[in-house]
């Protein structure tokens, strides 16, 4: 018989439970192992791994259920219809528009931050560039300057009349002001330089992970620079950069700040802000919300399915030789220091300036650009406001009890899944792997709408409480603490655990006082991680928060939307500083975000 | 053929190499540190050494993937570095061959383009047209009977297999020099031996002049017209084969290359090349001395194992004889190992298996004075 059988067999209990001939055929099915697992007598194990599975379960699939329940129904309850389609994306709602928008949105800004990560990528690993360390520090801004303020950083610097570049660079030198930040390629040139850093992340990786004699013996072959970088790097480089270009389409593609923040103004809509949009106006129409959701989640969901499809089939390329590889630098030589400007310029644009000019506009009463007369008139008066006003405070309240709850539920769970995926023989561990994973293609918007129709239509007290706004981010972040907790999880021998079995620990004594001490270094990490990320989430708070329940993010939206800027700059310096100290802690307990490739959103 | 003068590598100190042995001056750390040789048309010469001595930094200093400190690199008529008028040729104007430690195949390639590479990206005026290229190519894979592989993706090859593209690649153009950095040490031991007389068999026969780096001593004896024995950063000994072996000019390369005795020993008496010399457990003879040295000296004696001539009887009427007590047998198949204690010191001898004495045994050995060595003391 063949190998299930037989584990089968020794695994049963007695010789009371052996089946018969005709019964050892059926067996094999994976619901027969089910219920041969659920017979098994009720243990702490047990309930502790139905408990997660049933919680992972829940949150991952419940809400797309709703969603989708609530878009093919129709209104009156008359069975399926595609009547919320028709009217999203029919007639005269300039769905095709939208949806073109959307495209080159997303495209012009993976493109713009693959180029600038994969040279920075190439300069940092394979060159003797100066200022080595300010790559990393760049490295840090998606993690420390939420999209929502680097947004709002450019558009002081680039709105088409008060903004510095215009006013203080471009008027004086060409008697003209060219930069619109409110167009399709200001909100790409934003989106792009938000996720540069994370395409540099991903691009170093791969650069590491390339042997560098792979290129030296194209150079002793004869060829020259150019012949070897179109010719070895770049085929060889082509997996990694398509993965990449992929996760920058997707991320650009569920961005809601940058649209939201930029499109808005002049009615350029892509499919978040259309989202955000329809649930804004009076009648608010559900269906037709939710058809584009799940409009924009099938495309996630093509791209995603795309990407991992694209990496498994190029692993093939990084295994040769799997060697670890001494860096050897290219000497630059006399283009060392035109480089080292390059390096320092991209500083300057992508951190120097959006943060400069966040801190300036929060000394101000009102926007203006520096003149002798405002910069006599700085003020702290925004700070006052924002420390005095109770608003603010129990902004900041609600952020750290959710930030810490989510990361804390977020991690236990994750450890749990990853242990039963990693170490047991459980049926159905794949099915709960892939359903821990499952909510990173749904974009934050999506999510959002979709907990509103579960909990509008549920009669438990959810909608209206920081539970909802927990609850969504538990299912957003859980596959960012399965990656910290499996990563952790497969460092550990298994021998550790059996041979606490066999000194007589029960299993939660083992998972008590072996695996969770010897993961926690992995498992702290994720925690403060999902804690940093916690505090920037905003596509699916702004669909879930109500009045009095908001958070920093929804804070400075509101702030924004009331058009109070230089508050909201002030409550953003806050916020960075707040985040550089977390991440600084985080680097203090051996965090290594520099190597993460997750860091934005 | 190739003249490597005075070259030096050096990296600034705050940068950690901390898998150089650097030679500490100052500020700077040495990785290469003064390193003079010629290599002769079809020679294959050797750059042997301990990992971090400077062989690979040299090997690709030639190679042009290194830019030394400061040094001189001629190739031919060709000067291909010099620091002191500011030249550098770069790698891919040098016209050398190499093959890497790595292999560095390209993955993304077939077998063929992988070879053909070099052709195909030569400038315009000197490249050979597409069936010449074709032609050239093929060759090269019959040399190193890749021949039924062409078009295979180079993934899809052995370890064997991959090493001889890299060969075959590094061929195609006919170099005047090939460049081998370690191009055996990823191969499992028995593949390594039998690649080892493949090499040398190619090198001969296409009388290729070649510059060998490895750190392993048999590969080096096996395969070299000479070998240059590197430590520190510097070059201890060039010499052939075999008088790096029976010869050797350091401490260093007499512990590097082989097991030896050593002893330390006072000179009592030059005669021509006969040197004898006085140690803590009696008197040597040594004959053929090059360098001889003053009476009176300190030197230090290296006997090789197998020169070591052990028996059950005093036979009296041979030099060198000493007695001693056999401590530990070990028996190895083709050889076998005695340790023979005399006094305080534990002499290691090598014979033929046939020859077996069980420990306890009052033994006899002597040292033919052609193999005792003298090295002077450092």
């Amino acid at each position: 018989m063949s190998l299930t059988s037989t584990t089968t067999a020794t695994r049963d209990d007695g010789p009371a439970s052996r089946p018969g001939p005709e019964h050892r055929f059926r067996r094999k099915g994976p619901v027969h192992r089910l219920l041969r697992l659920i017979r098994r007598p009720l243990s702490l194990q047990g309930l502790l791994v139905g408990a997660t599975v049933i919680v992972v379960g829940y949150l991952a699939l419940v809400p797309l259920g709703y969603l989708i329940h609530d878009t093919f129904l129709s209104a009156d309850g008359s069975g399926v219809s595609l009547d919320a389609f028709a009217r999203a994306y029919g007639g005269d709602s300039h769905a095709g528009e939208m949806m073109l928008n959307s495209l080159w949105f997303a495209i012009g800004s993976a493109a713009l931050a693959l180029l600038l990560g994969t040279v920075l990528a190439y300069v940092q690993v394979r060159t003797d560039t100066p200022f080595k360390g300010l790559f990393f520090a760049a490295s840090l801004v998606p993690l420390i300057v939420p999209g929502i303020l680097y947004t709002t950083a450019w558009i002081f610097l680039a709105d088409p009349s008060t903004g510095l570049l215009n006013s203080l660079l471009f008027t004086p030198l060409f008697g003209s002001s060219p930069l619109n930040i409110y167009s399709i390629w200001g909100m790409i040139w934003v989106q792009g330089l938000h996720l540069a850093p994370v395409a540099f992340l991903l691009m170093v990786a791969a650069f590491r992970a390339m042997d560098p004699s792979l290129e030296e013996s194209a150079a002793m072959s004869g060829a020259g620079r150019l012949t070897v970088l179109r010719r070895i790097t770049m085929p060889l480089l082509r997996p990694a950069m398509i993965s990449s270009a992929l996760l920058m389409f997707i991320q650009s593609l569920e961005s809601f700040e940058v649209p939201g923040l930029l499109g808005l103004q002049n009615g350029i809509y892509v499919f978040t802000s259309r989202i955000y949009f329809v649930l804004r106006s009076y009648p608010i129409d559900y269906g037709a919300a939710g058809a584009y959701a799940i409009g924009l989640l099938v495309i996630a969901v093509i791209g995603v399915l795309l990407s991992s499809w694209l990496q498994r089939s190029s692993r093939n390329y990084q295994t040769v030789g799997g060697k670890a590889f001494r860096p050897r630098p290219v000497e630059l030589g006399r283009a060392r220091a035109f480089v080292g400007a390059g390096v320092i310029l991209y500083f300057l644009v992508t951190v120097i300036l959006p943060v400069g000019v966040l801190v300036y506009a929060s000394l101000l009463k009102y926007y203006a650009a520096p003149t002798r007369e405002t910069l006599g008139r700085l003020t702290l008066d925004n700070y006052r406001a924002v420390f005095t006003q109770p608003f603010a405070l129990t902004a900041l309240k609600n952020s750290l009890v959710l930030g810490v709850g989510a990361a804390t539920v977020v991690m236990l769970l994750a450890s749990i899944v990853a242990w039963v995926v990693l170490r047991t023989k459980a049926p159905g561990r794949r099915i709960l792997d892939l359903l821990a994973f499952t909510p990173i293609v749904i974009p934050g918007l999506v999510l959002g709408l979709a907990l509103a129709f579960v909990y509008l239509r549920m009669p438990l007290p959810v909608y209206g409480t920081l539970l909802i706004l927990l609850i969504s981010y538990c299912t957003r972040y859980l596959p960012y603490g399965m990656r910290y907790a499996s990563s952790a999880m497969a460092q550990m021998s298994p021998e550790l655990e059996e041979s606490a079995a066999v000194s007589g620990a029960s299993w939660f004594q083992t998972f008590r006082r072996v695996l969770l001490p010897l993961m926690s270094g992995g498992i702290l990490a994720g925690w403060v991680y999902i804690l940093i990320v916690s505090f920037r989430e905003l596509s699916s708070t702004i669909l879930l928060y109500s009045p009095g329940k908001e958070v920093l993010s929804v804070l400075i939206w509101e702030q924004f939307e009331n058009g109070q800027f230089t508050t909201l700059a002030a409550l953003g310096v806050c916020m960075v500083t707040l985040l550089v100290l977390l991440v600084a802690i985080a680097y203090r307990l051996g965090a290594r975000f520099g190597l993460q490739s997750d860091s934005a959103n | 053929m190739l003249t490597v003068e005075s070259l030096k590598k050096s990296y600034d100190d705050t940068t950690k190499r901390s898998s150089k042995r650097p030679s500490d001056t100052g500020t700077r750390v040495y990785a290469v540190g003064g390193v003079d040789f010629e290599v002769q048309a079809g020679e294959l010469f050797t750059l042997l050494g301990p990992s971090g001595c400077g062989k690979t930094t040299t090997l690709r200093a030639v190679a042009g993937l290194e830019r030394p400190t400061e040094g001189r690199v001629t190739l031919g008529g060709t000067v291909l570095f010099d620091s002191e008028h500011g030249i550098n040729v770069h790698a891919n104007q040098r016209g050398l061959g190499m093959v890497f430690q790595s292999y560095a195949i390209w993955p993304h390639l077939s077998v063929f383009k992988n070879v053909s590479f070099p052709l195909e990206v030569m400038p315009r005026a000197k490249r050979p047209g597409r069936k010449e290229i074709q032609e050239r190519v093929e060759h090269a894979l019959d040399v190193t009977e890749l021949g039924a592989y062409s078009s295979r993706p180079a993934t899809k090859l052995s370890g064997g297999q991959q090493q001889r593209l890299a060969l075959a690649r590094a061929l195609v153009t006919r170099p005047e020099l090939m460049l081998l950095d370690e191009p055996l040490s990823n191969l499992d031991a028995k593949l390594r031996e039998t690649m080892r007389f493949e090499l040398k068999r190619l090198q001969r026969e296409l009388n290729l002049t070649a510059i060998y780096v490895t750190h392993d001593q048999a590969e080096a004896l096996v395969m070299s017209s000479r070998i240059a024995v590197m430590n520190k950063g510097r070059v201890e000994q060039i010499g052939k084969p075999r008088e790096i072996y029976t010869k050797p000019a350091t401490r260093f390369v007499a512990e590097f290359i082989g097991t030896s005795n050593f002893m330390e020993a006072k000179v009592v008496s030059v005669s021509g090349s006969e040197v004898r010399v006085d140690t803590a457990q009696g008197r040597l003879v040594a004959r053929g001395v090059e360098a001889a040295p003053a009476v009176g000296d300190t030197v230090l004696i290296s006997i090789r194992p197998e020169c070591v001539d052990l028996s059950r009887e005093r036979r009296g009427d041979v030099p060198n004889e000493w007695a001693g007590t056999v401590l530990t047998r070990a028996f190895m198949g083709d050889v076998v190992d005695h340790i023979v204690g005399v006094g305080d010191l534990e002499i290691h001898n090598r014979s033929n298996p046939n020859l077996s004495i069980a420990p306890g045994t009052e033994v006899y050995f002597s040292v033919d004075p052609d193999k005792v060595i003298l090295v002077p003391l450092d």
